[in-house]
């Protein structure tokens, strides 16, 4: 488990569209890695592209290399939907399965992969939900529906989903922004614990937050609307928000644009 | 904005506010008369619908319920409406098996694997089967449907023929029968199910497709994942409609089935009779007792049409904190 991210010469269009170019960086495993930058910057895109969830869209395509330790996640013959099994993905919205109970959603990645056995999934029911601090707050209802429960909650179940299948890497793509406070700090200090076993690779909009959770930081820029969005920095947490070495990173974190 | 004239604004303001009163107190009057109308029209198609059945129920000498045959002008009236009831029934239950699978297939190949510059002009072709008048599908079944179906029939009366229902007795006679009416009337329905599934289908939010690929799940096990589940109450109001129209479908299922009805329960041979089908063609010849039965007949397949319906909502409502609707 946690391998590391080697991603070089990336670019992903939406049609003909560049919305980002020529990305490489290297993301390195049980550690967390934070995308910052202002809106339409492309991190989102870039982000989708480490679990090929970018090609879903109709018309979207990426050029480039991402290597998953020594795999390569473009190569000619690999397939996507397994990709997406060792890759998870937190999205923006909380998005339990709203026909399905608490149980089924932690366990619906599993069911995917062929797992039947009533005593395994119970198991992986209990380890992945206590992974993600929402065992004792639902354990007596788990057959309840996961819609049920409360943002943060629900944030918290899709997380537990994401990391019942094991994967290699956790990427999340501003999974506090519909949260509220209370719950943000659940998540953070979830990731926290997650860190010791996952590659994890957190979008968000809250600079604060990138400087809470993260041990490394990417800052992403564009020249420009409608120009494409570049990878500007990746360096350690502390340097980028102290001393960064571009000066357009340092206007965007003291506030001075975006 | 300071500056915008304040004689202006207080001259407008409370006549611009007295107007959206008024609005309102239109509206909302002229949609709760339309609430009631629709109550009052239902309660007096159910009242003479019970007065005339009453009238023909208290002449009868047979058990309506469990009588075969419908001779209630003869010198011994006597008229049941269990044929009618098991041809409604049967034909209905046809239509429904062969066109929820073919329906609920077509919406998904429209809304979720065509490419859009196909799924649009395809979408529209299916909308436009429902635009076919019934007469044009009744005669299309009697001149091609009926005439193409031995092959079919033979096969079912040799393997199937143990299950009594779809024995054939008479070899060799045009099929005008139950279950060649029941495969017309899934065409005519698969349209109106089509449609609503389709829409249904396009409303699966975005984000829940997402969670299932992001889980790594093909294509259709996302749709078994994220969109037929969320799609399930939709999948049953669309084909609460379709069974409503197959239920009550007259003049298509009178043109195939033969005319001279002899009234069985063998699905493959000629005869058998629907609710509305055998309403259309007694009532021209019926004397008044006559046409009162056949007013109960009517009132029968009322109230078979509301329990179906009523099933149906049951059925959605069971699972309503799962259906989605809170996320």
């Amino acid at each position: 488990m946690a391998k590391r991210i080697d991603v070089s010469g990336l670019s992903a269009y939406y049609g003909s569209t560049r919305a980002i170019e020529d990305i490489s960086m290297t993301i390195e495993p049980r550690s967390v890695t934070a995308f910052i930058g202002p809106s339409g910057c492309g991190k989102s895109t870039f982000l989708r592209t480490l679990n090929r969830m970018h090609e879903v869209i109709p018309g979207a395509r990426v050029e480039g290399k991402v290597m998953l330790d020594d795999e390569n996640l473009y190569g000619a013959n690999v397939d996507p939907v397994a990709v997406r099994r060792s890759v998870g993905m937190v999205f923006q919205r909380p998005n339990p399965f709203p026909t399905m109970s608490i149980y089924d959603n932690v366990v619906a990645g599993l069911k995917l992969a062929g797992v039947k056995k009533k005593s395994v999934l119970d198991g992986v029911v209990e380890k992945s939900l206590q992974g993600a601090n929402l065992w004792n707050e639902v354990k007596d209802r788990l057959n309840k529906p996961g819609a049920g429960l409360s943002g943060g909650q629900q944030q918290r179940l899709c997380i537990a989903r994401a990391i019942a299948v094991e994967p290699e890497v956790l990427l999340m793509d501003e999974p506090c922004s519909a949260l509220d406070p209370i719950s943000t700090l659940a998540i953070e200090d979830l990731i926290g614990e997650l860190k010791s076993q996952f590659t994890i690779v957190i979008v968000t909009h809250n600079m604060q937050q990138a400087a809470r959770v993260s041990d490394r930081t990417a800052f992403f820029n564009l020249a420009g609307v409608g120009q494409p969005g570049k990878l500007v920095e990746l360096d350690d947490t502390q340097r980028i928000f102290s001393n960064p070495s571009v000066q357009a990173t340092e206007d965007y974190i003291s506030g001075r644009f975006g | 904005m300071t500056s915008s004239s304040p004689a202006d604004a207080r001259g407008r303001t409370p006549r611009r506010r007295g107007d959206s009163r008024r609005g309102d107190a239109v509206f909302f009057n002229l949609s709760r008369g339309a609430g009631i109308l629709l109550l009052v029209i239902m309660a007096a198609i159910a009242g003479f619908l019970t007065y005339r059945s009453a009238l023909a129920l208290g002449k009868n000498e047979g058990n309506f319920f469990t009588t075969f045959e419908w001779t209630p002008d003869a010198a011994k009236p006597v008229f049941g409406i269990a044929v009618l009831t098991f041809g409604t029934l049967v034909s209905a239950l046809i239509a429904m098996a062969i066109a929820v699978p073919v329906a609920v297939g077509i919406a998904l190949f429209i809304s979720h694997y065509a490419p859009r510059r196909i799924a649009q002009p395809f979408a529209y072709l299916v909308d436009l089967l429902a635009a076919v008048p019934s007469i044009v599908y009744g005669l299309w079944g009697v001149l091609f449907l009926v005439p193409h179906m031995d092959g079919l029939t033979s096969w079912m009366d040799q393997y199937l023929g143990w299950t009594y229902i779809f024995d054939q007795s008479s070899a060799g006679v045009p099929p005008r029968n139950l279950f060649t009416v029941g495969i017309l009337l899934a065409i005519m329905v698969l349209p109106i199910i089509t449609a609503v599934t389709r829409e249904v289908f396009r409303q699966v939010p975005r984000m829940h497709e997402e969670a299932a690929l992001a889980l790594g799940a093909t294509r259709w096990e996302m749709i078994r994942t994220a969109v037929l589940p969320f799609g399930r109450p939709g999948i049953i109001s669309a084909s609460m409609l379709g069974l409503g129209r197959a239920l009550g479908e007259t003049i298509a299922v009178a043109t195939v089935l033969s005319t001279n009805s002899k009234l069985t329960l063998h699905l493959l041979d000629p005869g058998g009779g629907t609710f509305a089908e055998n309403i259309a063609l007694k009532f021209n010849e019926a004397q008044p007792l006559g046409r009162d039965a056949l007013m109960a007949s009517g009132l029968v397949l009322f109230v078979i049409t509301l329990l179906v319906n009523g099933a149906a909502r049951v059925i959605i409502a069971r699972r309503k904190e799962y259906s989605g609707a809170a996320a």
